[in-house]
Protein backbone atom coordinates (compact mmCIF):
# COMPACT_ATOMS: atom_id res chain seq x y z
CA UNK A 1 0.00 0.00 0.00
CA UNK A 2 1.05 3.73 -0.71
CA UNK A 3 -0.39 6.61 0.80
CA UNK A 4 -0.22 9.81 -2.06
CA UNK A 5 -1.56 12.77 -2.27
CA UNK A 6 -4.19 13.30 -4.90
CA UNK A 7 -7.83 14.74 -5.61
CA UNK A 8 -10.62 12.90 -6.27
CA UNK A 9 -10.27 12.40 -10.07
CA UNK A 10 -7.20 10.69 -9.79
CA UNK A 11 -8.48 9.02 -6.78
CA UNK A 12 -11.40 7.39 -8.49
CA UNK A 13 -8.79 6.49 -12.02
CA UNK A 14 -6.91 4.47 -9.13
CA UNK A 15 -10.20 3.03 -8.33
CA UNK A 16 -10.98 1.47 -11.36
CA UNK A 17 -7.24 0.53 -12.63
CA UNK A 18 -7.07 -1.51 -9.00
CA UNK A 19 -10.46 -2.85 -9.99
CA UNK A 20 -8.82 -4.32 -13.35
CA UNK A 21 -11.60 -2.89 -15.10
CA UNK A 22 -11.40 -4.31 -18.77
CA UNK A 23 -13.05 -1.23 -21.40
CA UNK A 24 -13.75 2.45 -20.80
CA UNK A 25 -15.44 4.17 -22.96
CA UNK A 26 -14.98 8.19 -22.28
CA UNK A 27 -16.31 11.56 -22.95
CA UNK A 28 -14.96 14.43 -21.07
CA UNK A 29 -16.99 16.99 -19.25
CA UNK A 30 -15.61 19.45 -16.70
CA UNK A 31 -15.44 18.52 -13.40
CA UNK A 32 -14.78 14.99 -14.13
CA UNK A 33 -12.22 14.96 -17.21
CA UNK A 34 -9.36 13.97 -14.70
CA UNK A 35 -11.02 11.15 -14.18
CA UNK A 36 -10.71 9.48 -17.58
CA UNK A 37 -7.27 11.30 -18.52
CA UNK A 38 -5.69 9.59 -16.06
CA UNK A 39 -7.26 6.10 -17.00
CA UNK A 40 -5.98 6.85 -20.54
CA UNK A 41 -2.70 7.58 -19.15
CA UNK A 42 -2.37 4.35 -17.15
CA UNK A 43 -3.71 2.22 -20.04
CA UNK A 44 -0.80 3.87 -22.20
CA UNK A 45 1.37 3.16 -19.28
CA UNK A 46 0.42 -0.65 -19.35
CA UNK A 47 -0.38 -0.19 -15.75
CA UNK A 48 -3.99 -1.10 -16.98
CA UNK A 49 -5.06 -3.62 -19.38
CA UNK A 50 -8.10 -2.34 -20.89
CA UNK A 51 -9.95 -0.64 -24.41
CA UNK A 52 -10.50 2.50 -24.04
CA UNK A 53 -13.31 3.71 -26.70
CA UNK A 54 -13.20 7.88 -27.33
CA UNK A 55 -17.25 8.01 -27.84
CA UNK A 56 -18.79 10.85 -29.79
CA UNK A 57 -21.15 11.63 -26.69
CA UNK A 58 -22.16 10.37 -23.01
CA UNK A 59 -24.91 8.57 -24.70
CA UNK A 60 -22.54 6.56 -26.43
CA UNK A 61 -20.20 6.25 -24.08
CA UNK A 62 -23.35 4.21 -21.77
CA UNK A 63 -24.50 2.46 -25.19
CA UNK A 64 -21.03 1.06 -25.77
CA UNK A 65 -20.36 -0.30 -22.38
CA UNK A 66 -24.19 -1.62 -21.90
CA UNK A 67 -22.59 -3.95 -25.16
CA UNK A 68 -19.13 -4.46 -23.61
CA UNK A 69 -20.94 -5.57 -20.41
CA UNK A 70 -23.34 -8.08 -22.38
CA UNK A 71 -20.16 -9.45 -23.73
CA UNK A 72 -18.80 -10.56 -20.45
CA UNK A 73 -16.34 -7.37 -19.71
CA UNK A 74 -15.85 -5.44 -17.01
CA UNK A 75 -16.81 -1.95 -17.66
CA UNK A 76 -16.09 1.84 -16.22
CA UNK A 77 -17.06 5.64 -16.99
CA UNK A 78 -17.14 8.59 -15.73
CA UNK A 79 -19.18 11.43 -16.10
CA UNK A 80 -21.18 14.90 -15.04
CA UNK A 81 -24.36 16.90 -14.51
CA UNK A 82 -25.56 17.70 -18.51
CA UNK A 83 -23.47 14.27 -19.83
CA UNK A 84 -25.08 12.45 -17.26
CA UNK A 85 -28.08 13.48 -18.07
CA UNK A 86 -27.84 13.05 -21.63
CA UNK A 87 -27.08 8.86 -20.93
CA UNK A 88 -30.71 9.08 -19.04
CA UNK A 89 -32.54 6.72 -21.42
CA UNK A 90 -30.04 4.20 -21.25
CA UNK A 91 -29.16 4.28 -17.64
CA UNK A 92 -32.43 2.72 -17.56
CA UNK A 93 -31.63 0.70 -20.08
CA UNK A 94 -28.42 -0.83 -17.91
CA UNK A 95 -30.18 -1.68 -15.06
CA UNK A 96 -33.33 -3.28 -16.74
CA UNK A 97 -30.43 -5.88 -18.47
CA UNK A 98 -29.06 -5.75 -15.45
CA UNK A 99 -25.74 -4.95 -15.91
CA UNK A 100 -23.03 -4.63 -13.28
CA UNK A 101 -21.34 -1.24 -14.47
CA UNK A 102 -19.91 0.98 -12.69
CA UNK A 103 -19.92 4.81 -13.11
CA UNK A 104 -18.36 7.53 -11.29
CA UNK A 105 -20.56 10.61 -11.34
CA UNK A 106 -18.56 14.31 -10.22
CA UNK A 107 -21.95 16.62 -9.17
CA UNK A 108 -22.45 19.53 -11.32
CA UNK A 109 -25.30 21.32 -10.90
CA UNK A 110 -27.76 21.12 -14.30
CA UNK A 111 -27.86 24.33 -16.22
CA UNK A 112 -29.14 26.81 -17.00
CA UNK A 113 -27.61 28.87 -16.02
CA UNK A 114 -25.07 27.56 -17.48
CA UNK A 115 -22.10 26.88 -14.80
CA UNK A 116 -19.30 24.20 -13.77
CA UNK A 117 -19.80 24.11 -9.90
CA UNK A 118 -21.34 21.56 -7.88
CA UNK A 119 -24.63 20.50 -6.14
CA UNK A 120 -26.30 16.91 -6.64
CA UNK A 121 -29.21 18.18 -8.98
CA UNK A 122 -27.57 16.19 -11.81
CA UNK A 123 -27.72 12.67 -9.53
CA UNK A 124 -30.46 13.47 -7.88
CA UNK A 125 -32.28 13.42 -11.40
CA UNK A 126 -31.22 9.80 -12.09
CA UNK A 127 -32.67 8.53 -8.81
CA UNK A 128 -35.15 6.58 -10.17
CA UNK A 129 -33.33 4.55 -12.75
CA UNK A 130 -32.71 1.49 -10.80
CA UNK A 131 -29.02 2.14 -10.24
CA UNK A 132 -27.60 1.48 -6.51
CA UNK A 133 -26.13 5.19 -5.67
CA UNK A 134 -23.19 5.36 -2.98
CA UNK A 135 -22.52 9.20 -2.01
CA UNK A 136 -18.63 10.14 -1.14
CA UNK A 137 -17.43 12.44 1.51
CA UNK A 138 -13.64 12.12 1.13
CA UNK A 139 -11.69 11.05 -2.04
CA UNK A 140 -10.37 7.88 -0.43
CA UNK A 141 -14.19 7.13 -0.37
CA UNK A 142 -14.70 7.26 -4.10
CA UNK A 143 -11.29 4.95 -4.85
CA UNK A 144 -13.12 2.56 -2.43
CA UNK A 145 -16.79 3.15 -3.68
CA UNK A 146 -15.11 1.73 -6.80
CA UNK A 147 -13.71 -1.23 -6.18
CA UNK A 148 -17.02 -2.18 -3.45
CA UNK A 149 -19.19 -0.88 -6.55
CA UNK A 150 -17.97 -3.93 -8.62
CA UNK A 151 -18.31 -6.64 -5.89
CA UNK A 152 -22.15 -5.61 -5.14
CA UNK A 153 -22.65 -4.94 -9.13
CA UNK A 154 -21.58 -8.59 -9.70
CA UNK A 155 -23.43 -10.00 -7.01
CA UNK A 156 -26.75 -8.33 -7.69
CA UNK A 157 -26.22 -7.76 -11.22
CA UNK A 158 -27.68 -3.80 -10.88
CA UNK A 159 -25.40 -1.20 -12.21
CA UNK A 160 -23.38 1.34 -9.48
CA UNK A 161 -23.10 5.08 -9.57
CA UNK A 162 -20.76 6.56 -7.22
CA UNK A 163 -20.85 9.90 -6.58
CA UNK A 164 -18.71 12.37 -5.71
CA UNK A 165 -18.57 16.40 -5.66
CA UNK A 166 -17.30 18.22 -8.27
CA UNK A 167 -14.41 20.97 -6.86
CA UNK A 168 -14.75 19.61 -2.97
CA UNK A 169 -13.51 16.30 -4.38
CA UNK A 170 -12.69 16.46 -8.07
CA UNK A 171 -10.21 18.79 -7.86
CA UNK A 172 -9.16 18.90 -3.96
CA UNK A 173 -6.02 16.76 -3.15
CA UNK A 174 -5.60 14.94 -0.12
CA UNK A 175 -3.66 12.01 1.48
CA UNK A 176 -5.15 8.53 -0.58
CA UNK A 177 -4.33 5.20 0.16
CA UNK A 178 -3.59 3.16 -3.17
CA UNK A 179 -3.89 -0.81 -2.14
CA UNK A 180 -1.61 -3.26 -3.65
CA UNK A 181 -3.76 -4.74 -6.81
CA UNK A 182 -2.76 -8.17 -5.51
CA UNK A 183 -4.92 -7.11 -2.00
CA UNK A 184 -7.86 -5.87 -4.59
CA UNK A 185 -7.71 -9.26 -6.38
CA UNK A 186 -8.19 -11.23 -3.31
CA UNK A 187 -11.44 -9.01 -2.53
CA UNK A 188 -12.93 -8.68 -5.97
CA UNK A 189 -12.22 -12.04 -8.09
CA UNK A 190 -12.69 -11.65 -12.16
CA UNK A 191 -16.26 -10.73 -13.33
CA UNK A 192 -18.17 -14.18 -14.35
CA UNK A 193 -21.15 -13.01 -15.62
CA UNK A 194 -23.86 -15.49 -15.82
CA UNK A 195 -24.82 -15.10 -19.80
CA UNK A 196 -22.75 -13.25 -22.19
CA UNK A 197 -22.93 -12.21 -25.82
CA UNK A 198 -20.82 -14.64 -27.70
CA UNK A 199 -20.63 -14.68 -31.75
CA UNK A 200 -19.87 -18.61 -31.22
CA UNK A 201 -23.03 -19.20 -29.09
CA UNK A 202 -25.58 -16.50 -30.84
CA UNK A 203 -28.92 -15.53 -29.27
CA UNK A 204 -30.75 -12.12 -28.08
CA UNK A 205 -31.21 -10.61 -24.90
CA UNK A 206 -33.89 -7.64 -23.88
CA UNK A 207 -36.28 -9.04 -26.44
CA UNK A 208 -39.55 -7.45 -26.82
CA UNK A 209 -41.28 -8.30 -23.95
CA UNK A 210 -45.17 -8.00 -22.95
CA UNK A 211 -47.46 -7.62 -20.00
CA UNK A 212 -46.86 -11.48 -19.15
CA UNK A 213 -43.62 -11.20 -17.89
CA UNK A 214 -42.57 -7.52 -17.71
CA UNK A 215 -44.00 -6.77 -14.03
CA UNK A 216 -42.25 -9.82 -12.70
CA UNK A 217 -39.01 -8.72 -14.43
CA UNK A 218 -39.57 -5.80 -12.59
CA UNK A 219 -40.30 -7.44 -9.34
CA UNK A 220 -36.45 -9.08 -10.41
CA UNK A 221 -34.77 -5.85 -9.94
CA UNK A 222 -36.70 -4.67 -6.74
CA UNK A 223 -35.71 -7.82 -5.30
CA UNK A 224 -32.14 -7.49 -6.61
CA UNK A 225 -32.11 -4.12 -5.10
CA UNK A 226 -33.62 -5.24 -1.83
CA UNK A 227 -31.36 -7.69 -1.52
CA UNK A 228 -28.11 -5.28 -2.34
CA UNK A 229 -28.44 -3.35 1.48
CA UNK A 230 -27.22 -6.89 2.53
CA UNK A 231 -24.45 -8.00 0.02
CA UNK A 232 -23.73 -3.99 0.62
CA UNK A 233 -23.07 -4.47 3.47
CA UNK A 234 -21.19 -7.38 3.96
CA UNK A 235 -19.02 -6.08 0.92
CA UNK A 236 -18.22 -3.08 2.81
CA UNK A 237 -17.61 -5.78 6.48
CA UNK A 238 -15.11 -7.56 4.37
CA UNK A 239 -13.25 -4.45 2.73
CA UNK A 240 -13.03 -2.87 6.12
CA UNK A 241 -11.37 -6.63 7.60
CA UNK A 242 -8.59 -5.99 4.48
CA UNK A 243 -7.80 -2.52 4.10
CA UNK A 244 -9.15 -1.10 7.03
CA UNK A 245 -11.32 1.61 5.67
CA UNK A 246 -15.16 0.92 6.51
CA UNK A 247 -18.41 2.84 5.93
CA UNK A 248 -21.30 1.42 6.32
CA UNK A 249 -24.78 2.14 4.70
CA UNK A 250 -25.02 5.36 6.56
CA UNK A 251 -23.02 6.34 9.27
CA UNK A 252 -24.18 7.76 12.95
CA UNK A 253 -21.71 9.83 14.62
CA UNK A 254 -22.11 11.11 18.12
CA UNK A 255 -26.42 9.90 17.71
CA UNK A 256 -26.84 8.06 20.82
CA UNK A 257 -27.56 10.93 22.83
CA UNK A 258 -28.23 13.67 20.25
CA UNK A 259 -31.24 16.04 20.30
CA UNK A 260 -30.69 17.74 17.27
CA UNK A 261 -29.28 15.28 14.49
CA UNK A 262 -27.89 16.75 11.09
CA UNK A 263 -28.50 14.76 8.31
CA UNK A 264 -25.88 15.27 4.74
CA UNK A 265 -24.84 13.41 1.90
CA UNK A 266 -21.22 13.87 -0.20
CA UNK A 267 -18.59 16.20 0.60
CA UNK A 268 -20.46 18.66 2.85
CA UNK A 269 -20.28 15.94 5.76
CA UNK A 270 -16.75 16.50 6.42
CA UNK A 271 -17.80 20.12 7.57
CA UNK A 272 -20.80 18.71 9.60
CA UNK A 273 -18.45 16.66 11.52
CA UNK A 274 -16.27 18.84 12.65
CA UNK A 275 -19.29 21.48 13.58
CA UNK A 276 -20.17 18.05 15.67
CA UNK A 277 -16.97 18.21 17.22
CA UNK A 278 -16.71 21.28 18.20
CA UNK A 279 -20.14 21.33 19.38
CA UNK A 280 -19.83 18.10 21.22
CA UNK A 281 -16.67 19.48 23.48
CA UNK A 282 -18.88 22.25 24.20
CA UNK A 283 -21.57 19.39 25.74
CA UNK A 284 -24.54 20.39 22.81
CA UNK A 285 -26.00 17.37 21.94
CA UNK A 286 -25.82 17.23 18.45
CA UNK A 287 -25.08 14.50 15.92
CA UNK A 288 -24.67 13.82 12.84
CA UNK A 289 -26.48 10.62 9.86
CA UNK A 290 -24.26 10.87 6.93
CA UNK A 291 -26.16 9.15 4.16
CA UNK A 292 -23.75 7.10 2.20
CA UNK A 293 -26.57 5.02 0.21
CA UNK A 294 -29.98 6.69 -1.61
CA UNK A 295 -30.76 3.31 -3.09
CA UNK A 296 -30.78 1.73 -2.01
CA UNK A 297 -32.29 3.59 0.97
CA UNK A 298 -31.16 2.33 4.34
CA UNK A 299 -34.60 2.76 6.16
CA UNK A 300 -33.80 0.85 9.26
CA UNK A 301 -30.22 2.61 9.97
CA UNK A 302 -31.89 5.82 9.35
CA UNK A 303 -34.70 5.16 11.79
CA UNK A 304 -32.47 3.59 14.58
CA UNK A 305 -29.63 6.81 13.96
CA UNK A 306 -32.38 9.02 15.16
CA UNK A 307 -34.26 6.99 17.68
CA UNK A 308 -33.57 9.78 20.51
CA UNK A 309 -33.35 12.79 18.60
CA UNK A 310 -35.87 15.63 19.55
CA UNK A 311 -35.22 17.40 16.10
CA UNK A 312 -33.56 15.90 13.00
CA UNK A 313 -32.26 19.08 10.11
CA UNK A 314 -31.68 17.45 7.01
CA UNK A 315 -28.98 19.27 4.53
CA UNK A 316 -29.67 19.54 0.98
CA UNK A 317 -27.41 20.15 -1.97
CA UNK A 318 -30.77 19.75 -4.35
CA UNK A 319 -33.68 20.94 -4.42
CA UNK A 320 -36.88 19.20 -6.12
CA UNK A 321 -38.76 22.34 -6.98
CA UNK A 322 -42.18 22.01 -5.62
CA UNK A 323 -41.30 20.02 -3.13
CA UNK A 324 -38.13 20.41 -1.20
CA UNK A 325 -34.45 18.63 -1.07
CA UNK A 326 -34.63 15.02 -2.04
CA UNK A 327 -32.98 13.48 1.14
CA UNK A 328 -35.56 15.58 3.10
CA UNK A 329 -38.58 13.82 1.16
CA UNK A 330 -36.20 10.59 1.90
CA UNK A 331 -35.80 10.70 5.41
CA UNK A 332 -39.28 11.66 5.80
CA UNK A 333 -40.74 9.40 3.79
CA UNK A 334 -38.21 6.64 6.40
CA UNK A 335 -39.31 7.83 9.23
CA UNK A 336 -43.37 8.21 8.66
CA UNK A 337 -44.57 4.70 10.17
CA UNK A 338 -42.02 4.51 12.92
CA UNK A 339 -41.69 5.61 16.61
CA UNK A 340 -40.28 8.75 15.53
CA UNK A 341 -42.50 10.02 12.94
CA UNK A 342 -43.64 13.01 14.76
CA UNK A 343 -40.61 14.29 15.69
CA UNK A 344 -39.52 18.16 13.13
CA UNK A 345 -37.84 17.04 10.57
CA UNK A 346 -36.36 20.27 9.00
CA UNK A 347 -35.18 20.48 5.43
CA UNK A 348 -32.45 23.11 4.71
CA UNK A 349 -31.46 23.71 0.96
CA UNK A 350 -27.52 25.01 0.89
CA UNK A 351 -24.78 24.94 -1.23
CA UNK A 352 -26.39 25.13 -4.61
CA UNK A 353 -24.32 25.62 -7.80
CA UNK A 354 -21.03 25.70 -5.61
CA UNK A 355 -22.11 27.96 -2.77
CA UNK A 356 -19.56 26.79 -0.62
CA UNK A 357 -21.55 25.49 3.12
CA UNK A 358 -19.19 26.35 5.91
CA UNK A 359 -18.62 25.95 9.58
CA UNK A 360 -20.44 29.49 9.78
CA UNK A 361 -23.10 28.02 6.81
CA UNK A 362 -24.02 25.23 9.75
CA UNK A 363 -23.88 27.07 12.78
CA UNK A 364 -26.63 28.74 11.19
CA UNK A 365 -28.56 25.95 10.24
CA UNK A 366 -28.25 24.86 13.90
CA UNK A 367 -29.41 28.10 14.76
CA UNK A 368 -32.91 28.20 13.11
CA UNK A 369 -33.65 24.59 14.03
CA UNK A 370 -33.64 25.69 17.18
CA UNK A 371 -35.81 28.36 16.76
CA UNK A 372 -38.98 25.85 16.02
CA UNK A 373 -38.94 27.03 12.02
CA UNK A 374 -41.86 25.59 9.73
CA UNK A 375 -41.44 21.82 9.08
CA UNK A 376 -43.45 21.65 5.76
CA UNK A 377 -41.15 24.10 3.69
CA UNK A 378 -37.47 23.65 2.58
CA UNK A 379 -35.90 26.46 4.47
CA UNK A 380 -33.14 28.01 2.15
CA UNK A 381 -29.64 28.89 4.01
CA UNK A 382 -27.57 31.96 3.15
CA UNK A 383 -29.63 33.75 0.56
CA UNK A 384 -28.48 36.95 -0.68
CA UNK A 385 -31.21 39.59 0.03
CA UNK A 386 -33.69 40.67 -3.29
CA UNK A 387 -32.56 43.71 -4.79
CA UNK B 1 -13.14 28.39 12.32
CA UNK B 2 -13.74 24.91 13.75
CA UNK B 3 -9.76 23.92 14.62
CA UNK B 4 -6.32 25.33 14.11
CA UNK B 5 -4.94 25.00 10.91
CA UNK B 6 -1.87 26.01 8.96
CA UNK B 7 -4.07 27.84 5.78
CA UNK B 8 -2.64 29.48 2.68
CA UNK B 9 -4.16 31.16 -0.11
CA UNK B 10 -2.73 31.53 -2.96
CA UNK B 11 -3.81 33.84 -6.33
CA UNK B 12 -2.28 33.23 -9.60
CA UNK B 13 -3.38 33.16 -13.60
CA UNK B 14 -4.23 30.60 -15.38
CA UNK B 15 -1.13 29.29 -17.15
CA UNK B 16 1.20 29.84 -14.05
CA UNK B 17 0.87 26.32 -12.57
CA UNK B 18 -1.03 27.86 -9.12
CA UNK B 19 -2.98 24.38 -9.07
CA UNK B 20 0.50 22.85 -9.13
CA UNK B 21 2.31 25.19 -6.72
CA UNK B 22 -0.51 24.36 -4.02
CA UNK B 23 -0.07 20.37 -4.43
CA UNK B 24 3.81 20.73 -4.58
CA UNK B 25 3.40 22.19 -1.22
CA UNK B 26 1.21 19.62 -0.16
CA UNK B 27 3.23 17.11 -0.86
CA UNK B 28 6.01 18.89 0.89
CA UNK B 29 4.18 19.20 4.06
CA UNK B 30 2.94 15.32 3.67
CA UNK B 31 6.72 14.40 3.56
CA UNK B 32 6.95 16.35 6.81
CA UNK B 33 4.15 14.25 8.00
CA UNK B 34 1.24 16.77 8.17
CA UNK B 35 -1.58 16.88 6.60
CA UNK B 36 -2.54 18.98 3.45
CA UNK B 37 -5.90 19.30 1.88
CA UNK B 38 -5.37 21.82 -1.21
CA UNK B 39 -8.96 23.34 -2.51
CA UNK B 40 -8.51 25.35 -6.00
CA UNK B 41 -11.52 27.58 -7.42
CA UNK B 42 -11.13 28.60 -10.81
CA UNK B 43 -14.33 28.58 -13.71
CA UNK B 44 -13.74 26.88 -17.03
CA UNK B 45 -10.27 27.32 -17.60
CA UNK B 46 -8.59 29.73 -19.15
CA UNK B 47 -5.01 31.50 -19.38
CA UNK B 48 -4.40 34.56 -17.86
CA UNK B 49 -7.81 34.65 -15.75
CA UNK B 50 -7.52 34.69 -12.41
CA UNK B 51 -7.44 31.78 -10.42
CA UNK B 52 -7.38 31.07 -6.37
CA UNK B 53 -6.30 28.03 -4.69
CA UNK B 54 -6.72 27.46 -0.74
CA UNK B 55 -4.07 24.96 1.33
CA UNK B 56 -5.30 23.69 4.93
CA UNK B 57 -2.26 22.00 6.78
CA UNK B 58 -2.95 20.24 9.60
CA UNK B 59 -1.35 17.64 12.54
CA UNK B 60 -4.41 15.63 12.12
CA UNK B 61 -6.64 14.64 9.37
CA UNK B 62 -8.72 17.03 7.65
CA UNK B 63 -12.44 16.34 7.22
CA UNK B 64 -13.45 19.71 6.86
CA UNK B 65 -14.51 20.78 2.94
CA UNK B 66 -14.69 24.77 2.27
CA UNK B 67 -13.21 27.38 1.11
CA UNK B 68 -10.36 29.77 3.43
CA UNK B 69 -11.49 32.91 4.56
CA UNK B 70 -8.90 33.97 6.68
CA UNK B 71 -5.38 32.68 5.73
CA UNK B 72 -2.30 33.37 7.87
CA UNK B 73 -0.31 33.33 4.62
CA UNK B 74 -0.96 34.49 1.01
CA UNK B 75 0.66 34.34 -1.58
CA UNK B 76 0.62 36.11 -5.35
CA UNK B 77 2.39 34.99 -8.26
CA UNK B 78 1.54 37.60 -10.50
CA UNK B 79 2.03 41.32 -9.05
CA UNK B 80 -0.42 43.27 -11.60
CA UNK B 81 -3.10 40.90 -9.26
CA UNK B 82 -2.74 43.16 -6.28
CA UNK B 83 -4.90 45.71 -8.24
CA UNK B 84 -7.59 43.69 -9.58
CA UNK B 85 -8.04 40.45 -6.55
CA UNK B 86 -8.54 41.55 -3.23
CA UNK B 87 -5.14 39.87 -2.13
CA UNK B 88 -5.55 40.74 1.32
CA UNK B 89 -8.91 40.27 2.37
CA UNK B 90 -9.94 38.19 5.47
CA UNK B 91 -6.14 38.41 6.26
CA UNK B 92 -5.68 38.72 9.89
CA UNK B 93 -3.65 41.29 11.34
CA UNK B 94 0.48 40.31 11.15
CA UNK B 95 -0.51 37.93 8.38
CA UNK B 96 2.11 37.44 5.18
CA UNK B 97 1.58 38.17 1.72
CA UNK B 98 4.20 36.83 -0.28
CA UNK B 99 4.66 38.37 -4.12
CA UNK B 100 6.44 37.53 -7.24
CA UNK B 101 7.19 41.25 -8.12
CA UNK B 102 10.41 43.34 -9.18
CA UNK B 103 9.10 45.95 -6.83
CA UNK B 104 10.24 46.20 -2.96
CA UNK B 105 7.93 48.90 -1.89
CA UNK B 106 5.02 48.68 0.10
CA UNK B 107 3.02 51.47 -1.39
CA UNK B 108 4.36 50.43 -4.87
CA UNK B 109 2.51 47.63 -4.57
CA UNK B 110 -0.15 49.16 -2.62
CA UNK B 111 -0.51 46.86 0.26
CA UNK B 112 -1.38 48.25 3.83
CA UNK B 113 0.88 47.99 6.68
CA UNK B 114 -0.84 45.45 9.06
CA UNK B 115 0.74 42.95 7.11
CA UNK B 116 4.03 41.17 6.42
CA UNK B 117 5.08 41.55 2.64
CA UNK B 118 7.52 40.02 1.59
CA UNK B 119 8.73 40.08 -1.98
CA UNK B 120 10.66 38.07 -4.70
CA UNK B 121 11.24 38.66 -8.32
CA UNK B 122 10.68 35.45 -9.32
CA UNK B 123 10.06 35.93 -13.14
CA UNK B 124 13.64 37.47 -13.21
CA UNK B 125 14.99 34.07 -12.09
CA UNK B 126 13.12 31.87 -13.88
CA UNK B 127 13.17 33.93 -16.96
CA UNK B 128 17.18 33.94 -16.51
CA UNK B 129 17.87 30.42 -16.02
CA UNK B 130 15.35 29.60 -18.81
CA UNK B 131 12.98 28.30 -16.61
CA UNK B 132 9.56 28.21 -18.78
CA UNK B 133 9.02 30.52 -21.59
CA UNK B 134 7.35 34.42 -22.30
CA UNK B 135 4.79 35.08 -21.38
CA UNK B 136 4.64 32.14 -18.85
CA UNK B 137 7.52 31.86 -17.29
CA UNK B 138 7.38 28.67 -14.49
CA UNK B 139 7.57 30.44 -11.14
CA UNK B 140 5.41 28.68 -9.26
CA UNK B 141 8.22 26.29 -7.82
CA UNK B 142 10.30 29.18 -7.12
CA UNK B 143 7.55 30.56 -5.25
CA UNK B 144 6.88 27.49 -2.95
CA UNK B 145 10.50 28.01 -1.98
CA UNK B 146 10.35 31.19 -0.91
CA UNK B 147 7.23 30.43 0.52
CA UNK B 148 9.67 28.40 2.75
CA UNK B 149 12.18 30.89 3.41
CA UNK B 150 9.80 33.58 4.49
CA UNK B 151 7.42 31.16 6.54
CA UNK B 152 9.48 28.51 8.21
CA UNK B 153 6.64 26.04 7.86
CA UNK B 154 8.52 24.10 5.67
CA UNK B 155 11.78 23.03 4.85
CA UNK B 156 13.63 24.07 1.23
CA UNK B 157 15.00 20.42 1.15
CA UNK B 158 11.50 18.98 1.18
CA UNK B 159 10.09 21.15 -1.30
CA UNK B 160 12.77 20.58 -3.97
CA UNK B 161 12.04 17.34 -3.26
CA UNK B 162 8.18 17.05 -4.07
CA UNK B 163 9.15 20.11 -7.37
CA UNK B 164 12.00 17.14 -8.45
CA UNK B 165 9.43 14.25 -8.01
CA UNK B 166 6.35 15.63 -10.07
CA UNK B 167 8.95 17.75 -12.60
CA UNK B 168 12.02 15.18 -13.26
CA UNK B 169 14.60 17.24 -13.94
CA UNK B 170 16.70 16.98 -17.06
CA UNK B 171 19.48 19.82 -15.56
CA UNK B 172 19.67 21.65 -12.07
CA UNK B 173 18.17 24.76 -13.41
CA UNK B 174 14.64 24.48 -11.49
CA UNK B 175 17.02 23.69 -8.61
CA UNK B 176 18.86 26.48 -9.10
CA UNK B 177 16.64 28.72 -9.65
CA UNK B 178 14.62 27.72 -6.09
CA UNK B 179 17.81 28.06 -4.20
CA UNK B 180 18.15 31.65 -5.05
CA UNK B 181 14.39 32.25 -4.79
CA UNK B 182 15.33 31.10 -0.79
CA UNK B 183 18.12 32.88 -0.97
CA UNK B 184 16.53 36.50 -2.74
CA UNK B 185 13.00 36.72 -0.69
CA UNK B 186 12.80 40.00 1.08
CA UNK B 187 11.01 41.21 3.96
CA UNK B 188 10.29 43.90 3.97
Amino acid sequence: MERIIMNGNSAAAYGAVLSRVQVTAAYPISPQTGIVEALAQHIASGRLKAKFIMAESEHSVMASLIAASEAGARVFTATSSQGLALMHELLHWAAGARLPIVMVNVNRAMSAPWTMYCDQSDIIAQRDTGWLHVYCEQNQEALDAIIQGYKVAEQVMLPVLVNMDGYYNSYTTEPVDVYDIEDVDRYLPPYNPPVKLDPNEPHTLHGGTGPHLFMEMRYQMWEAMEHARAVAQEADEEFGQIFGHRYGLTEAYGCEDAELVLVGSGSLVGTLREVVDERRERGERIGLLKIRYLRPFPTQQVRQAVASAQQIAVIDRNVSVGMGGVFWQEVRSALYGSQVRDRPVLGFIAGLGGRDVTPGTVDQIIQIARSNPPQDVPIWIELKERR
Amino acid sequence: MTKAYDEIRFHGRGGQGIVTASALLAQAFFYEGRYPQSVPVYGPQRRGAPVTVFLRVADQKIYQRSWVYHPRYVVVLDGSLIKIADVTQGVPDGGLILVNTPHNDREALGLGCSFQVAVVNADEIAYRLGLGGPPYPRINTLMIAAFSKVTGLVSLETVIRAAKERFPPKDDRMELGMREAYERVLLL
